[in-house]
């Protein structure tokens, strides 16, 4: 057993962690964060990218304690108590989701695309999303979402 | 997977030290290493992690000449610290695997496995690169030894690569459709007047020289000069995505619209 | 002006709020108290005879709670199939054992043979590893031209690898060969429809859970149909009475088609758990899936059209292979031939047309029904080879289509292959199709291509489907071993909210929110104030699930119905309210009133009336106001379209991109127009993905040389261009009451050949004599077609 302390979203846990345990398990399973999927074995699919310090993770391919000592932010804590999180609110006005099984992973691909590139193109959206697989949407409504997402916080900005 | 234990150095001769021990493997961003555990095609007893080891880590750009990057820095890191003096190389880097993916796999890592389909080893020959390791320097040319071969001694560790910066290089890749791993990528620098050209994805004997395209180039940097080469598929790979004929011929196109793009 | 609620307006998806913020409930994401985890153990050889089975070692390693084999389920029923085919000669189809655990024989990789049981997931894997395997290896037999030539047998009591010979309509075939022989000229193509995996984003899981003390088993399962699996497994397999047995599928992430049938794991976990006294769960990894997932398509054609000096189509022929796998899933006997033979007619009054299909075993995993089943390979074929045949005898292929197109006024048509279409409008959609892909602009965008170095093309088609599966009498004529109605019920509350029980599933349709639309549009009351209940047999009447684009307009019917029946009822309520009669009563905008009068109930104190019955005409009318409806619709319906698609191919390189998709789809009646648009974007991708990308590769061993995502390429944002879709061109269904038709597989039927003939017409522009290259075009293969 490893030993680590590390925050997610925003709530603070320490304990013992089984060395082979990856980051999505110990979400699911430890945290009971079950917003974090697995929809593959290999790493590609997305379902399960989360940030670690504040960078975008795939969580099944790393181990829970190499996030000791970090900040780990998953879909449960991309929405305050009253509303949804801009990205959230603006894939459901676009329907940018289906199934929701790829969601999760989506909106925190989005998120982090946003992050570092806060006006990207279409192109620069369908690029930053090679990592996450969506079976049910086509992605059109998706890049339409994030799109808008990066339009309203532009002209919130420069208002 | 499997169970094992974990040892976490903080300087290279701690993880040398932890290398040295019966059926230990080096763990850098796990990229390639962890599906591998996960679907139980690896079996190590020590996993010794490179994460925490600040020697290893970070992008120098030694006197305008070369990008030197720790060997646990990820594709991320270099993809960003080298935009500005090495564009091919952050191209390359900017474009393995997806984001996610780019934040976490390093460049030991893909130079230790040195999958044939990996693009940091067509970098690495293209530009002469220097290998360092915790015991000694190896370059590009002696490094690849072969599919997921290298000259890596047994838990001999990458510690940091020095990438010569070239007059011009650019870096294509065209990609297997689905792993997005390159079917072949091609890497081309000019230093002065010399060429050089490094084919990855095409072979089975992993990443390569192009000798006759270098011969070409370096005498005339452009894409007419390779126009009446042709390269041997003979040992290249064939497989789903594409027979060796295909990736002989995906080589010479490729090189020649790297030529273009770098000239 | 659109609508902002009720039938045809857009309303925002009510179960997104919880698929947004990690508060979807999935199967995997239960967890049972006491829970045991199943790891099985599957072949890894192709076609084996299994000498033995060693499980001692692995029964004794830490946390195993039982190692399970076929020998265990000796006595136990296989898997079933649900639908019989006939043969040409009046003979049923071969239906071998379809065992839950190999019952000493191995017949495809991914074959279960052993299944551990453990305390925790790692457990029961390392168990499963150290059980011992005798294999006695046998030839194993890929192809289906060999399987049915020389191949070994893959079931040896069957006495051949040959299912069934099918003739569609066998009375055609002597006319249609006579037409052929004496058409001015035949146009002839042979293709292939690649094998295809589904990949919902969410593998399969299944929870067994037995409850001792009320003999009561429930399962949790990822399925498009929970009704469907209790009937199959507690009826055939494990012989549970419906009243001891619970299906539950909850949030289910993604189906197409993979989710229907009823797997051996499901089975398993049901059956362990009762021998246990545990929950049992399992969980497929990626890897699993691709080898225990049924796959899809895989049809070997050859179609000739017959044509006349002005082009008029006279004859079709096609004679197809249908790839069965290793066992006959649930309802793969009905893909090739009542989803596929039918169809061939399209959108075109051919006068003759014969369908032959021979349906094959072979050593892969079982084949069945993926998103369009049947009417993709029908599509494809037909539009190909019009394609081609318009390129032979110089006419435009939109200009032949058209000409060829049953006309508007002679719905309903019945076609020479059984079906009657009850309405369309194919010029229509075709008009439609020309404005919103701009096909006059093209040329100028070809050109600019070229000025790029790329080849620009060109592709246009048209598709039909027979949806809203499926009128029983005709289906069970036909082979179906069950009713394909749907039900509903509807529960008013006291208080006025409304509850609905369907037995439709929802995996990413949207049935939370469309089916309120529905509802509150009838009874004029906010569609917050209604909720959907789907997914669990305990709390919905007995339905089929959904599959075949068959939700709204089969369950969305039932759902009409039910509510017709509440509102009967609740006029009475009324009238009785009012002392006046029933038939006096009109109610509209959620007020009862009493015709040509002032006076009106609302609907509020209708409901509480009807629960709190104090002055209550108790003689007459019984309290409460809940109402149930089943529906069998009276036809299939026929959704159809024309779809536009421009390619841009790099010649050196092969690749292939899509740089425009526009859809005209006629779905009649829509109720949400942009759930609709979003399931036809993801029908197009899908359909990309097949003529582009994806790919089941088995090497001449029965490995599965693409069973990952490193190597099946599934399509990604970059793949996909920005989609024109437009469903503006309604032909309302004429025979439901929502005058629906169904949307879901539209765009996987409809694109695969548009974008495979645009690919051709790019190529033909370049010069490059190719009449067709089977997909995935990938750039491998362009290259190799172009380079020949």
């Amino acid at each position: 057993m490893e030993t680590v302390n590390l925050i997610v979203n925003g709530s603070a846990f320490s304990g013992e962690v089984e060395g082979r345990k990856l980051l999505s398990d110990f979400l699911r399973e430890d945290l009971r964060c079950t917003g974090t999927h697995v929809g593959c074995d290999t790493g590609q699919c997305g379902a399960c990218v989360v940030h670690v310090g504040g960078k975008a993770v795939k969580s099944c391919s790393m181990f829970a304690w190499e996030a000791d000592g970090m900040e780990v932010a998953t879909i449960e804590g991309m929405a305050d108590e009253e509303s949804l999180g801009d990205i959230q609110q603006a894939f459901q006005d676009s329907h940018a989701l289906q199934c929701g099984f790829c969601t999760p992973g989506m909106v925190m691909s989005a998120a982090a695309l946003l992050d570092e590139n806060p006006n990207p193109t279409d192109a620069e959206i369908r690029d930053y999303l090679e990592g996450n697989l969506c079976r049910c949407t086509g992605y059109h409504n998706i890049v339409k979402a994030i799109r808008s997402v990066a339009e309203r916080r532009a002209s919130a900005g420069a208002a | 997977m499997y169970d094992f234990e974990f040892a976490r150095p903080t300087t290279v001769s701690e993880a040398a030290s932890a290398l040295a021990a019966e059926g230990a493997q080096a763990l850098g961003g796990g990229q390639t290493l962890i599906p591998s555990l996960k679907n139980r095609l690896a079996s190590p007893s020590l996993l010794v992690i490179l994460a925490g080891i600040d020697e290893m880590r970070g992008v120098d750009i030694d006197a305008g000449d070369s990008v030197v990057v720790g060997g646990a820095t990820t594709h991320a890191e270099v993809a960003s610290a080298a935009a500005d003096s090495f564009p091919a190389l952050a191209w390359l880097a900017g474009n393995i695997g997806d984001p996610a993916v780019r934040n976490r796999g390093t460049v030991g890592g893909s130079l230790a496995n040195n999958d044939p389909s990996a693009c940091y080893p067509a970098a690495a020959l293209a530009t002469g690169a220097t290998i360092a390791t915790n015991n000694r320097k190896i370059s590009a040319d002696d490094y690849f030894k072969g599919m997921f071969e290298s000259a890596l001694y047994e838990g001999e560790l990458i510690t940091k690569v020095r990438f010569p910066i070239p007059d011009a290089a650019n870096y294509q890749k065209f990609e297997q459709p689905a792993s997005r791993f390159a079917l072949v990528g091609v890497f081309v620098a000019r230093f002065g007047q010399e060429a050089r050209v490094a084919v990855t994805g095409a072979s089975e004997n992993g990443a390569f020289r192009w000798a006759e395209a270098e011969a070409a180039l370096s005498a005339d940097f452009s894409s007419g000069a390779i126009s009446d080469l042709s390269i041997s598929a003979d040992e290249m790979i064939r497989d789903l995505h594409g027979s060796s004929t295909y990736r002989a011929h995906l080589t010479k196109v490729l090189t020649a619209r790297a030529v273009d793009a770098a000239s | 002006m659109p609508k902002d609620n009720g039938i045809g307006a857009s309303s925002k998806r009510r179960e997104d709020v919880r698929f947004l913020t990690g508060a979807g409930r999935y199967t995997d994401d239960l967890n049972i108290h006491g829970q045991a985890y199943v790891c099985f153990l599957r072949s890894d050889t192709a076609h084996a005879k299994l000498a033995s089975v060693e499980t001692d070692q692995a029964s004794a390693m830490p946390g195993v709670l039982r190692v399970f084999t076929g020998a265990d389920f000796e006595g136990v029923g296989g898997l079933p199939c649900g639908w019989q085919i006939t043969d040409r000669n009046g003979e049923p189809m071969k239906e071998p054992a379809h065992p839950i655990l190999a019952q000493g024989k191995v017949r495809h990789v991914g074959d279960p043979i052993a299944a551990v049981v453990a305390e925790t997931a790692a457990q029961a894997r390392d168990a499963a590893e150290a059980i011992l395997v005798d294999y006695d290896e046998m030839p194993a037999v890929v192809d289906m031209k060999s399987a049915l030539e020389s191949g070994p047998l893959v079931h040896e009591d069957a006495g051949t690898n040959l299912c069934f010979d099918w003739g569609f309509v066998e009375d055609n075939r002597e006319a249609v060969d006579k037409a052929l022989a004496a058409a001015h000229h035949v146009t002839t193509l042979k293709l292939t429809n690649n094998r295809l995996v589904a990949n919902p984003m969410e593998p399969r899981v299944a929870i067994g859970d037995y409850d001792a003390a009320t003999d009561v088993s429930t399962l949790y399962t990822t399925s498009q149909n929970p009704h469907v699996i209790r009937l199959l497994m507690g009826a055939f397999v494990l012989s549970i009475p419906e009243h001891k047995l619970r299906v539950v599928s909850p949030d289910v992430g993604g189906g197409f088609g993979s989710k229907i049938y009823h797997y051996a794991e499901e089975a398993f976990c049901t059956f362990a758990s009762r021998q246990l006294l545990r929950p049992v769960k399992w969980t497929a990894s990626r890897s699993e899936a691709f080898i225990s997932d049924a796959h899809g398509r895989d049809h070997v054609t050859k179609i000739e059209l017959g044509l006349d000096a002005e082009g008029n189509f006279l004859a079709i022929r096609t004679e197809t292979l249908a790839n069965m796998g290793a066992y006959l899933s649930t309802f793969a006997p009905a893909v090739p031939t009542y989803l596929h033979g039918t169809l061939m007619a399209g959108n075109y009054k051919t006068p003759q047309i014969y369908v032959n299909v021979k349906a094959v075993f072979t050593n892969t995993v079982p084949v069945d029904a993926y998103r369009g089943a049947g009417r993709p390979e029908a599509t494809f074929q037909l539009e190909r080879v019009i394609d081609k045949a318009a390129r032979e005898i110089g006419m435009d292929p939109i200009e032949l289509r058209r000409k060829n197109f049953i006309e508007k006024d002679q719905f309903p048509y019945t076609t020479p292959v059984a079906l009657q279409y009850d309405t369309g409008d194919y010029a229509a959609t075709m008009d439609k199709l020309e404005e919103i892909a701009d096909i006059a602009g093209f040329d100028a965008r070809a050109a600019e291509s070229k000025r790029n170095g790329k080849l620009r093309g060109l592709g246009v088609n048209c598709y039909i489907e027979a949806c809203g599966i499926a009128p029983s009498n005709l289906v069970g004529q036909l082979g179906a071993r069950a009713g394909l109605y749907e039900s509903a019920t509807v529960r008013v509350n006291a208080t006025g909210s409304v509850t609905v029980m369907t037995g439709s599933h929802s995996h990413g349709q949207g049935h939370e929110t469309t089916f309120p639309q529905v509802v509150s549009d009838m009874l004029g009351i906010a569609e917050d104030q209604i909720n959907i209940v789907h997914g669990d047999t305990a709390n919905t009447p007995m339905g089929m699930g959904t599959y075949g684009s068959r939700s709204i307009a089969v369950g969305g019917a039932a759902l009409v119905r039910a509510t017709e029946k509440i509102i009967s009822k609740a006029k009475k309520i009324a009238a009785h309210l009012m002392e006046s009669s029933a038939d006096d009563i009109e109610f509209a905008d959620g007020q009862f009133t009493v015709a040509g009068t002032d006076k009106s109930v609302a609907w509020g104190d209708v409901c509480l009336t009807a629960y709190v019955p104090h002055n209550y005409p108790l003689d007459e009318l019984e309290p409460g106001l809940e109402e149930t409806a089943f529906y069998d619709p009276a036809n299939f319906t026929f959704p159809a379209g024309a779809y536009a698609c421009e390619v841009e191919v790099d010649a050196e390189t092969g690749k292939v991109d899509i740089v425009a998709f526009a859809a005209a789809d006629d779905f009649g009646n829509v109720i949400n127009p942009m759930i609709v648009d979003g399931q036809v974007h993801g029908g197009i991708a899908q359909g990309a993905g097949q003529a582009l990308l994806e790919h089941a590769v088995y090497d001449e061993t029965g490995q599965i040389i693409s069973g990952s995502y490193m190597e099946y390429a599934m399509p990604r944002a970059d793949d996909i261009p920005d989609l024109i879709v437009d469903h503006s061109c309604q032909t309302p269904c004429t025979h439901n009451p929502l005058g629906v038709k169904g949307c879901g597989e539209a765009g996987a039927i409809g694109s695969p050949p548009t974008i495979v003939n645009a690919v051709v017409d790019a190529l033909r522009r370049g010069g490059y004599e190719v009449d067709h290259i089977d997909m995935p075009l990938t750039p491998y293969r362009v290259w190799e077609a172009i380079s020949r």
